[in-house]
């Protein structure tokens, strides 16, 4: 027999019994569908963390600490040596973890920009102004956390623009759940407004700059909830806050921007950063920092994958059960089919592609099922709990997906089916035209 | 000239030891191309055992089958199922049509079984059915057939691949005697003008007298006779 009368032979035959070629389907269609929306909760929720990421850092900038021996108490190898010269940012004890922070100075921003394919060192700055207020009413003012923009490729501004680092404006971006506390109903309504930031120094006075709405930043799961100041607002607020201190002081950073060659490949990336784990520094791109919550996802999603996948054995055992049953039914017709001349591999193959077209159907079935609930969740979440969360689709399924899970459950229904195609190949006509 | 069929020391043996049972006993027998063949015998005499094997859907435990000079142990699996394919055609007493299909594709299952094209089996179906005259049946689902048009159709699916030989178990078994007498006219008029090697498994003493000769299984024993 050719292929395709092979395949429409299968088909009659799923046809002539549609009440238990159905009820077979509908066990590969539940599992389908299960596998396709748990793959589409996490292939959803990844797709928003990717897009995501770009509000946390440029992508070719590396976090840098100083990496600190860990002294445990708890240990025999004892205490860790002190190093002449170290300044020590912070030291906790009480819990757990105790922890302490290394600080890092000008000597270490120097030694880093001298290390290969680094093409530029900050050191992170943080300004921790008193409050905000709008001109209009300066006299509703709030607390509020403003960041600078080093290192962040573009924030997911819903309206307006990101900052300028380049504009001696003074510019910022504000989250979008600030705008009513300012007195704006829309964002389109704080664009282009002036606020007031107020700032302490070291020496307890208080000074004001007034700078420039340009943008409103959406609500988002992975980002800061801060307002983003442009580098000369932030170097102004840097600059007031730290006046009266002592040098020293100044000169001490908790972590430092390194912006590295953005054609490095990954392999070159992870020599940069064991280059800097020579020199005593701890390096992460914010991909290693987003990295962690990708496992989560991902070990969720495979454990609910892990269920998924029990259904579908549970109905693979159906399509063997289904099988065996038109195998006997079609006795007859098998050994009518061999007395014709039809050789066994074709009989063996007539019954597999029974087999793997309710893989087939159970499959599409489910996923054109998965993908239409996945519709309405999302229009449901949208506007219901992620309604602040534009851009978010708690579920999604890539074409390239939905490819695997079909092929996936045409092979498992392939598998199950050999066990009675095997039957059928081997039935002797003769036992089969024999008269009862 | 070689025989159609011939069959050397066949010995068929079921069971072992204690059980055994011996269904065929040193079966000699030559058909030659043409000829119209009864194979008689009580039901259980062995005579259905005889004609599996002669129609290469069973083996002999000893001896010898050839089909046209070829012994048959030396050919393939593959190539058994395509001699059965090619040159061999099958009428069962019980029909064995496929009663949801069409009389047509149950006509041409063969065929398809041959991989010949769509268009040529349906050209060819049709041909074989106008000459079982059955033609205006040919979309009809096969179980709304009566059972002198199933064994017509039964008929047609064994004339389809032009075969050599037709091999009919009890043709008119299940048909009443008029519709068996049409048959049996049928079958022998093929083997009269399209030179079909007939051989015919029956009981049916009147239907047996009709062919060239007759072959008389008892327990396992060949006791032949010729009609004159």
């Amino acid at each position: 027999m050719k292929i395709i009368d092979l395949i429409l032979s299968a088909n009659a035959s799923l046809l002539r019994n549609k009440g238990r070629t159905a009820l077979t389907i509908i066990a590969i269609f539940i599992g389908a569908t299960t596998l396709s929306l748990t793959n589409g909760i996490g292939d959803g929720i990844k797709a928003y963390l990717t897009k995501q990421v770009g509000n946390l850092g440029n992508s070719s900038t590396l976090t840098i600490t100083a990496t600190t021996a860990k002294t445990n108490f708890r240990s025999s190898s004892g205490l860790v040596k002190y190093v002449p010269g170290q300044k020590k940012i912070s030291s906790q004890g009480g819990g757990p973890n105790d922890s302490e922070q290394v600080a890092l100075t000008q000597s270490d921003i120097n030694k880093i920009a001298k290390v290969p394919n680094i093409t530029s060192v900050q050191p992170t700055l943080t300004v921790a102004p008193d409050y905000i207020a709008t001109v209009a009413n300066p006299y509703a003012k709030y607390q509020f956390i403003l960041n600078q923009t080093v290192g962040i490729s573009r924030l997911d501004v819903s309206s307006g623009v990101n900052v300028n680092n380049n504009s001696s404006q003074y510019q910022v971006t504000l989250p979008i759940s600030y705008l009513s506390s300012l007195g704006y109903n829309t964002s389109s309504s704080a664009l282009n407004q002036e606020v007031t930031i107020g700032i302490s120094n070291a020496l307890g006075a208080q000074s004001t700059f007034v700078a420039t709405i340009v943008g409103v930043q959406q609500k988002n799961l992975v980002g800061s909830t801060a307002a983003y100041a442009n580098t000369d607002l932030f170097n102004a607020l840097y600059g007031f806050q730290t006046t009266g201190l002592p040098t020293s002081t100044i000169d001490t950073y908790a972590s430092i921007q390194a912006v590295f060659n953005p054609n490095l490949t990954t392999a070159q990336i992870n020599k940069l950063k064991s280059t800097l784990a020579g020199l005593g520094y701890t390096a992460e791109t914010i991909k290693d920092q987003v990295s962690t919550v990708f496992t989560v996802i991902n070990a969720i999603t495979y454990v609910f994958d892990g269920f998924a996948g029990i259904t579908l054995v549970a109905a693979a055992f159906g399509i063997v059960n289904t099988l065996f049953m038109s195998v006997q039914e079609r006795t007859k017709e098998i050994g009518l089919m061999k007395a014709l001349g039809m050789g066994r591999r074709k009989i063996f193959a007539l019954f597999s592609i029974e087999a793997v077209l309710i893989g087939f159907w159970g499959s599409i079935l489910g996923i054109i099922f998965a993908n239409f609930l996945g519709k309405i969740v999302n229009n449901l979440a949208t506007k219901g709990f992620l309604k602040d969360f534009p851009g978010l689709n708690l579920l999604s399924f890539p074409a390239k997906a939905s490819t695997i899970i079909v092929v996936g459950i045409m092979l498992i229904a392939f598998l199950a089916g050999t066990l009675p195609a095997r039957r059928a190949s081997r039935k002797d006509p003769i036992d089969a035209l024999r008269y009862e | 000239m070689d025989a159609a069929i011939a069959t050397k020391s066949l010995d068929k043996v079921y069971g072992k030891k204690d059980d055994r049972l011996v269904a065929l006993d040193n079966i000699n027998l030559s058909i030659k191309a043409g000829e119209s063949i009864a194979i008689v015998g009580k039901s259980g005499s062995g005579k259905s055992t005889l004609m599996h094997i002669l129609a290469l859907l069973d083996e002999p435990t000893k001896g010898v089958v050839t089909v046209n000079g070829v012994d048959v142990s030396s050919l393939s699996e593959k190539q058994v199922d395509l001699l059965r394919n090619k040159s061999f055609g099958f009428v069962f007493q019980q029909f064995f049509l496929n009663g949801n299909e069409t009389v047509l594709d149950n006509v041409i299952l063969p065929l398809k079984i041959a991989k010949v094209g769509r268009r040529e089996r349906h050209k060819r179906g049709l041909e074989v059915l106008k000459a079982v005259d059955l033609a205006e049946k040919a979309n009809a689902k096969a179980l709304n057939l009566s059972g002198g048009q199933k064994q017509r159709a039964c008929i047609a699916r064994a004339l389809i691949n032009n075969p050599n030989v037709i091999f009919a178990d009890e043709p008119t078994g299940n048909l009443d005697s008029t519709t068996g007498g049409k048959i049996e006219e049928l079958l022998f008029k093929l083997n009269r003008e399209k030179k079909i090697t007939l051989i015919i498994v029956t009981h049916d003493p009147d239907l047996a007298k009709q062919c060239d000769r007759q072959i008389n299984i008892k327990d396992g024993h060949l006791a032949e006779r010729k009609n004159s």
